[in-house]
């Protein structure tokens, strides 16, 4: 079956004054229909960058998409011309920002706003547009949609702003959605409101979601995969609940081991240590040897590619498709104790190495 | 608070409430109206939320309707609107105030002052003062308000497509603008203008407008620079607008507030200049009757005849300082940084 979304090996560069830095440096990644796709990982990550390339709103130059593919329903995305690309933007796939308020027109009425999808799109008469996003607006659960059609962006709260924003997204009911942090700008009871309805608009047109986040909470809940990124590359890929069970990349098990735990209260905070390289000057070897606790030689020589994780499924049978850009996933995946879901297990901790 | 228990529906109709948009205290038990009165010492707040009832909330408003709130109330604007408005409306009917003849003289009252009929008196010409000085403002509103329409039209037009294509394009126009900013007003006012035999006021016009337009074009362009980096420009783009529904529809309504306050004070400036390019004799010329000009042939007579001087002065001076009173008004309305 052909994968709604398909992308490999994406290469962006910037061009930059100290020289020309490589965002973004062979992403695969694959969504289809009615799935969701959970991109993680840190600012800098490449991940919004991946996701702006797919979209074709990366401004150029300074970017520059150097090489790969996008299949989106089998159509070969960068070898389209501007004015088809536009055409797909917004009909088949859209996006959804993380700041709606920024991301909303100031000085447009929200209602205005949502009707210009049909009338550009559709061609809608202006009086059907604005029925239509009346209903849009009560769609994605507005309280008293028509009366506040009238309104500026700015008169709304943070999730109902976010609302209207998921809205524009979806009008034209698309194929594909792209979330960039959908809800890191909102406190926590809003994040899981906004959540929950992305899921069950996902469900109800059976689109592709892919879901840029930093936020391994929100992630579990609603992926279907995760593909973890570091420094342009994907690291790992793998169906949620295994991941989450088993990483077979220390920076995964990084990202897991910094999250709080109830159990460790008063503890300090386990943190990956360092920082991110500068994609102007990327480690040789693996670009996380630098910080990785488990680091030997042939990390810091031997880029590692994408490991195929073939027998994750002593833990989980319908396990598949689990990949690992670590020389030593095996370790990773076996010699550790796995993290313990209810967090009973006594020890947490890295293997000498 | 003169009657506390008073219910917010009823308070919210005294005008000084809801003059500064809804005042609405939130929280208070719905259905029992005497437990929403304020807490002595809180003060209503402009919320941007709707009223209870739904609808359009008093407190409904953009940029525009914000910055026009603030400019009602405030007296500058209110005083050099009013000022702009007589000038505006003697510009287009002078006779409505003055019904002598601005070009007919009786050289026997040459310089003389003051006299009944002739309030401030009259010129070498022996041509009424007040009534050469009410004709003057034609050409200086008209020279003004053409001269900052076009600059503006052409500044904001190439300095906006400069700023949202960028690339050579950007670069060309920018260079362009800077060759223009380099020409002294004066000194390129003396070339150009010296060879233009009309004495009317289209090639002052021109001439201003070409000298004007590099100062939009560099505001248009930062202006619409700064708004295309905004994440609403972008959404737009992921929704799939065109260029130019972004550029009409997201961009210039955004872009578009620091180009009005440049121009509306600007406007102030050139009519400044138009009368001194006029003194100097290169502007308009007779039979043209223009303030600059009255001053001019005014400024060798002074000793004997300071009225001749004195009205056409005063009024071009009252003209470009409500001008630039307006524009100053304008400026702090539209952008809410300055406050």
């Amino acid at each position: 079956m052909a994968r709604l979304l398909d992308v490999r090996d994406l290469r962006v560069a910037f061009r930059t004054r100290d020289g020309v830095a490589e965002a973004v440096g062979g992403v695969s990644y694959a969504v289809d229909a009615g799935r969701t796709l959970a991109v993680l990982g840190e600012s800098g990550s490449g991940k919004s960058v991946t996701a702006q390339a797919i979209m074709g709103i990366l401004d150029t130059p300074p970017a520059m998409v150097t090489g790969g593919k996008v299949f989106f329903q089998g159509r070969d995305l960068l070898t389209l011309s501007g004015e088809e690309r536009r055409r797909i933007r917004g009909a088949k796939m859209s996006m959804i920002f993380q700041d709606a308020l920024s991301a909303l027109n100031p000085v447009i009425p929200v209602g205005a706003q949502l009707a210009e999808m049909y009338q550009v799109h559709r061609g809608m008469s202006r009086k059907d547009a604005r029925a239509r996003a009346v209903e849009l607006m009560d769609r994605v659960r507005i309280p008293a949609a028509a009366a506040r059609a009238g309104d500026y962006p700015h008169q709304f709260s943070g999730g109902m702003r976010q609302r209207i924003m998921i809205a524009m997204a979806i009008a034209l009911e698309p194929e594909l959605i792209i979330a960039d942090e959908p809800t890191t700008a909102l406190d926590v009871t809003v994040q899981a409101q906004v959540m929950d309805l992305l899921a069950e608009l996902r469900r109800e047109y059976a689109m592709g979601l892919i879901l840029i986040t930093h936020d391994l909470g929100v992630v579990a809940d609603v992926a279907d995969t995760i593909a973890v990124m570091y420094a342009g590359r994907i690291v790992e890929t793998a169906p949620v609940r295994e991941l989450y069970r088993r990483p077979a990349h220390p920076y995964t098990r990084g990202l897991l081991d910094s999250i709080p735990r109830v159990d460790q209260r008063g503890g300090e905070l386990y943190a990956i240590k360092g920082l991110p390289p500068s994609p102007l000057a990327l480690p040789t070897g693996c670009p996380f040897n630098p910080r990785c606790p488990r680091a030997r030689d042939v990390c810091r020589t031997d880029r590692p590619p994408l490991y195929e994780v073939t027998d994750a499924g002593v833990m989980d049978a319908g396990a598949q498709g689990r990949a690992s850009a670590c020389h030593f996933w095996k370790e990773e995946l076996h010699g550790l104790d796995p993290i313990d879901p209810l967090g009973t297990a006594g020890t947490v901790g890295p293997l000498g190495g | 608070m003169p009657e506390p228990f008073e219910p917010l529906e009823a308070r919210s109709d005294t005008p000084s409430d809801i003059a500064t948009g809804t005042a609405t205290l939130e929280g208070g038990p719905r259905g029992r109206p005497w437990l929403r009165r304020p807490l002595p010492g809180l003060r209503w707040r402009a919320a941007g939320r709707p009223a209870p009832g739904g609808g359009p909330a008093p407190g409904s408003r953009g940029l525009w309707t914000d910055a026009w709130h603030d400019l009602r109330r405030n007296p500058v604007f209110v005083v050099s609107a009013l000022v702009i408005l007589f000038l505006v409306t003697i510009a287009v009917w002078p006779q409505l105030i003055a019904d002598g003849n601005p070009y007919q003289g009786n050289l026997a009252k040459a310089q003389d002052g003051p006299a009944p009929g002739h309030p401030f008196g009259f010129d070498l010409q022996g041509r009424d003062v007040y009534t050469r000085t009410v004709y003057g403002a034609r050409a200086s509103i008209t020279v003004g308000i053409c001269a900052t329409a076009g600059a503006a039209l052409l500044g904001s037009v190439l300095g906006g497509l400069a700023g949202f294509f960028g690339g050579w394009w950007d670069s060309l126009l920018s260079r362009i603008a800077d060759v223009f900013f380099g020409i002294p007003i004066l000194l390129g006012g003396l070339v150009f203008l010296s060879v233009v035999t009309s004495g009317s006021v289209w090639p002052v016009v021109g001439f201003i407008v070409l000298l004007g337009w590099p100062q939009i074009s560099r505001i248009a362009r930062g202006s619409v620079v700064t708004v295309k980096q905004q994440d609403y420009v972008l959404a737009a783009r992921t929704l799939g607008a065109s260029n130019g529904r972004m550029l009409l529809r997201h961009i210039a309504p955004n872009a578009v507030a620091p180009v009005i306050v440049v121009a509306t004070i600007a406007l102030g400036t050139y009519i400044a200049l138009e009368a001194t390019l006029s003194f100097l004799g290169v502007g308009l010329k007779p039979p043209t009757v223009s303030w600059g000009i009255d001053i001019s042939s005014a400024s060798t007579q002074i000793r004997n005849a300071p009225h001749m001087l004195l009205w056409p002065a005063a009024a071009l001076s009252i003209t470009v300082l409500a001008f630039i009173m307006l524009g100053d008004a304008v400026r702090d309305a539209l952008d809410p940084k300055l406050r």
